[in-house]
């Protein structure tokens, strides 16, 4: 089979020839030609088969018309010039780049087009006197980059990037390269006159240089170790943030008492290590969200019907501005984003997007519909009953724990570590101190400083950041993104593990389709592919896609009657394609009931004799029972389906003996399902997709969404995985308890430099010197220890993998 | 020798032109994309490689 030159697909359905080059429809053409017409077919030099297959968008970007919703979308605009961002799911290589950003060659009142790669948007500048923001999203839609615009956007100029971190980082580093500098000479404590004169000099440069790194880069230690007192938690945090403090004081004290040069050094450098520990862990992956709600699935826009006189107008309005009583449009292909009464139309909804229920539900005027479901057949015409804030499916995101920052009881383990660490230090300065004052009082106030200064658990603080940090770049590696390094952490103690079924272990694309029945003649094979073919219903859909298609036929009769089937004549043959009773009508024979209940089927009959029926089978992911039989070894493994029970019996084969199984679960009844595990002291960890398990998702110790494409449909949660990796979950699990192991083992090494420090510092013998030795050298050796480990583990992981 | 306080806070003032360097180019987002950049630097060359195509439209027309 031939690929196709532009998107790479195999070219099933139909081969479009053009200029000697195949391609797999003619949208794919259609985009090969613009680039081809418009000197930009370097784009296939960069890349093999870069193209993404463009799709329909007739209509669907209408609403950019109305000027007060266009206005929302621009990030700026004045008399000429409007500038614009999008996000664009489709970029995913350099080729993508390259064609986005020579825009203004298809359209030269593009002026100017950069791409952020990583977090897949673009930024346009345009002429808008030139061309209108629906013609510019037009043209990103025909070359196959259309942009994904949803209520989330409608607010997105109060996005402030917060970069602090790095400002912070910045100070500490300038400071830190600075001290190092202008201490060099006392290192060497020469008493060399000129060296002599200028030390005034230097040590205030130092302290000036220290100032901002301790109030303004260090602020944040203070603040959390604060807000740990006041909650009386001795975090990690607090041990940091007295030994800055006490370094700083007893530095100060030492140049203006002119008792020696202080440790401005060890000061600036501390902070600046632990900083980078910080922007280390940050950095990762923030293009990634993890904390989507509704609004980043809703459309921004309805049309409404305004039934002015006699004459009914269309209009394109924002979905905010819906009110009860309004008419709305929702065409195929489109989310409803209210609840409402179905008043026209021919309805066929997609729930599994709420519900996780798979299959589409027929409904019929009058009927009422909930908001997030999809229509899948044709134009609805719908009352609407309530706003988008009071709707069924918004209301589950007004459910308590979104509400509040869901502050987790979670002990991460340098917290637990850190407790005892800061009571040990405590301890020994005073009972130090104690001992120098009897003994030599001159000496105590030095002691107690000093024990601070070196106790100060840099390297411990260090270790969990680093270590984590690795793990978490080892892990977006392998396309399994966790939100924070703390995830990592709960992920090793996870001791349950909950499951959606559809959309999570089943693969959202493609059913597995079997046959039962009398076997079906040739033209009575042919004559169901051509009445498939001329069905939209789903079910039709994926089982023509699966049929091996010849001779398709022009039909003499069609007709689809909605919730029932449809039925189709060629020659006087008459073929009957959909459910039992609309299939059997009028079927005198005697046949086989075949059992298929709560089954999805797709029932035959020709000329009135009923033949058998297509049963659909949930195309299950690869390597699932390996995966779930390897997780049950140690842990709990459940299933929790919102879909009716008919799956049990191929799954209860296809899992290990132990799974628990619930079927027919509502959006609250999991959330009320894992916060009764935890009750039981379960630490629970729930791997889901779509909105309905949005709940239990925040709800468990560790939310995992599964996602076909990471960058658009994932709700909040902790971590994403690619749907495609899901059979490495069991690496991941086995990786984050490496991780733990790591971070011990490196608390055992700063523990041993924490040592060799006190016994300088207790007999008093802490010099400069000694402190601008040791801590950096402890810092950087764990670093170095934590980063080498990781990397050996992910390595042997990644290459156990290939092989 | 009070030259030193010269050469002291010159070193300063150097350092603090490149702080003030960094933290300009931070706000300007300098930073916030540190990916794409490292392709689009690769384009260039190629582009002015494959102008064989005898096309009349001016690309560098950017107004």
């Amino acid at each position: 089979m031939e690929q196709c030159t532009h998107c790479g697909d195999s070219c099933v359905n139909e081969t479009v020839y053009h200029k000697e080059k195949a391609f797999c429809c003619n949208g794919c053409k259609t985009v090969y030609e613009i680039l081809h017409d418009n000197d930009l077919s370097y784009y296939y030099e960069l890349e093999r088969t870069p193209g993404v297959s463009p799709r329909e968008f007739e209509h669907k970007f209408d609403f950019l018309d109305n000027p007060s919703i266009a206005e929302k979308l621009l990030d700026f605009s004045d008399e000429h010039t409007n500038v614009v961002s999008f996000v664009i799911p489709a970029i995913h290589c350099s080729s993508c780049i390259w064609v986005l950003e020579n825009l203004n060659k298809l359209q030269p009142a593009v002026q100017a087009s950069q791409v952020n790669f990583p977090e897949k948007t673009i930024r346009i500048t345009f002429r808008s006197d030139r061309l209108s923001l629906k013609d510019l999203v037009l043209l990103l839609s025909k070359i196959g980059y259309e942009p994904y615009i949803s209520l989330e956007d409608s607010n997105k100029k109060d996005r402030v990037i917060d970069r602090s971190l790095i400002y912070k980082l910045g100070v500490a580093g300038f400071a830190f390269g600075n001290v190092m500098f202008l201490s060099f000479p006392e290192y060497f404590e020469v008493n060399e006159f000129w060296l002599d004169r200028f030390k005034p000099l230097f040590r205030w440069l130092m302290f000036a240089f220290s100032v901002p790194v301790v109030l303004y880069s260090a602020q944040d230690y203070f603040i959390s170790a604060f807000k740990g007192l006041r909650s009386k938690i001795l975090n990690i945090d607090v041990p940091i943030a007295l030994g800055i403090l006490v370094l700083f004081v007893r530095s100060t004290m030492e140049i203006v008492f002119n008792w020696g040069t202080g440790f401005f050094d060890s000061l600036t450098g501390l902070v600046f290590f632990l900083l980078v520990g910080k922007f280390f862990q940050q950095k990762t992956y923030n293009y990634l969200s993890f904390e989507r709600d509704y609004r980043s699935y809703f459309p921004i826009a309805v049309t409404r019907l305004n039934n002015t006189s006699e004459e009914i107008s269309e209009e394109q309005i924002e979905v905010y501005e819906i009110k009860k009583g309004d008419r709305i449009l929702v065409r195929n292909n489109e989310l409803l984003p209210v609840d409402g009464i179905l008043i026209k139309g021919n309805a066929l909804i997609d729930y599994s997007f709420v519900t996780g229920e798979s299959e589409a539900v027929a409904r019929k005027s009058g009927d009422k519909l909930y908001a997030g479901g999809k229509q899948q057949a044709g134009v609805l015409e719908v009352e609407v009953l309530k706003p988008v804030e009071q709707s069924y499916l918004t209301q589950l995101w007004s459910n308590e724990i979104f509400g509040k920052d869901h502050l987790s009881i979670f002990q991460s383990l340098t917290d637990s570590i850190s407790k005892r660490f800061t009571i040990a230090i405590l301890g020994i300065a005073f009972l130090s101190t104690f001992f120098w004052l009897l003994y030599d009082p001159y000496k105590a106030f030095n002691v107690f400083t000093a024990v601070l200064i070196v106790a100060c658990p840099c390297a411990i603080a260090l270790a969990a950041p680093f270590t984590l940090g690795n793990l978490l770049r080892i892990f977006g590696r392998m396309k399994f993104y966790v939100k924070e390094a703390s995830v990592i952490e709960k992920i090793a103690a996870v001791d349950t593990v909950v499951f959606d079924k559809t959309g999570t272990l089943t693969s959202g694309s493609g059913h597995h389709i079997i046959y039962e029945g009398v076997a079906l003649t040739p033209e009575e094979t042919e004559l169901l592919n051509s009445t498939l073919r001329a069905s939209n219903h789903p079910l039709s859909r994926s089982l023509y896609e699966m049929l091996e298609v010849h001779n398709i036929r022009t039909l003499d009769a069609f007709e689809e009657q909605v919730g029932k089937g449809i039925e189709a004549s060629v020659d006087k043959q008459l073929i009957r394609v959909g459910s039992y009773s609309f299939v059997s009508e009028g079927d005198t024979s005697e046949h086989l009931p075949i059992t298929t209940a709560n089954k999805t089927t797709v029932h035959i009959s020709s000329n009135n004799l009923y033949k058998g029926c297509y049963i659909f089978q949930n195309h299950y992911r690869e390597g699932l029972s390996e995966v779930l039989s390897s997780i049950s070894e140690d842990k709990e493994v459940v299933i929790l389906s919102g879909d009716n029970d008919g799956e049990r019996e191929h799954l209860e084969h296809l899992l290990p003996k132990k799974t628990k199984m619930y079927f027919g679960k509502k959006p609250e009844d999991k959330l009320a399902f894992i916060k009764e595990l935890q009750k039981q002291g379960k630490k629970v960890m729930m791997v889901g997709d779509g909105l309905n398990d949005a709940g239990a998702l925040k709800q468990s110790n560790v939310g995992i969404a599964i996602a076909e494409n990471v960058n658009v449909f994932s709700p909040a949660c902790d971590a994403i995985l690619d749907a495609g990796q899901f059979e490495k979950l069991t690496d991941f699990f086995r990786l984050s308890k490496t991780g733990i192991k790591i971070i011990k083992w490196s608390f055992v090494l700063s523990l041993i430099y924490n040592i060799v420090g006190l016994g300088f510092a207790v007999t008093g013998h802490l010099a400069p010197v000694v402190a601008a030795i040791l801590m950096p050298l402890s810092s950087i050796s764990i670093v170095i220890f934590t980063t080498v480990a990781t990397r050996f583990h992910g390595d042997r992981l990644l290459k156990n993998n290939k092989s | 020798m009070s030259i030193i306080y010269v050469l002291v806070s010159i070193s300063v003032i150097v350092a603090l032109g490149f702080f003030i360097a960094f933290v300009v180019s931070v706000r300007k987002g300098q930073y916030d994309d540190t990916y794409t950049p490292s392709i689009r630097m690769l384009f260039e060359d190629e582009i002015v490689k494959d102008p064989n195509k005898d096309q009349p439209i001016e690309t560098n027309d950017k107004h």
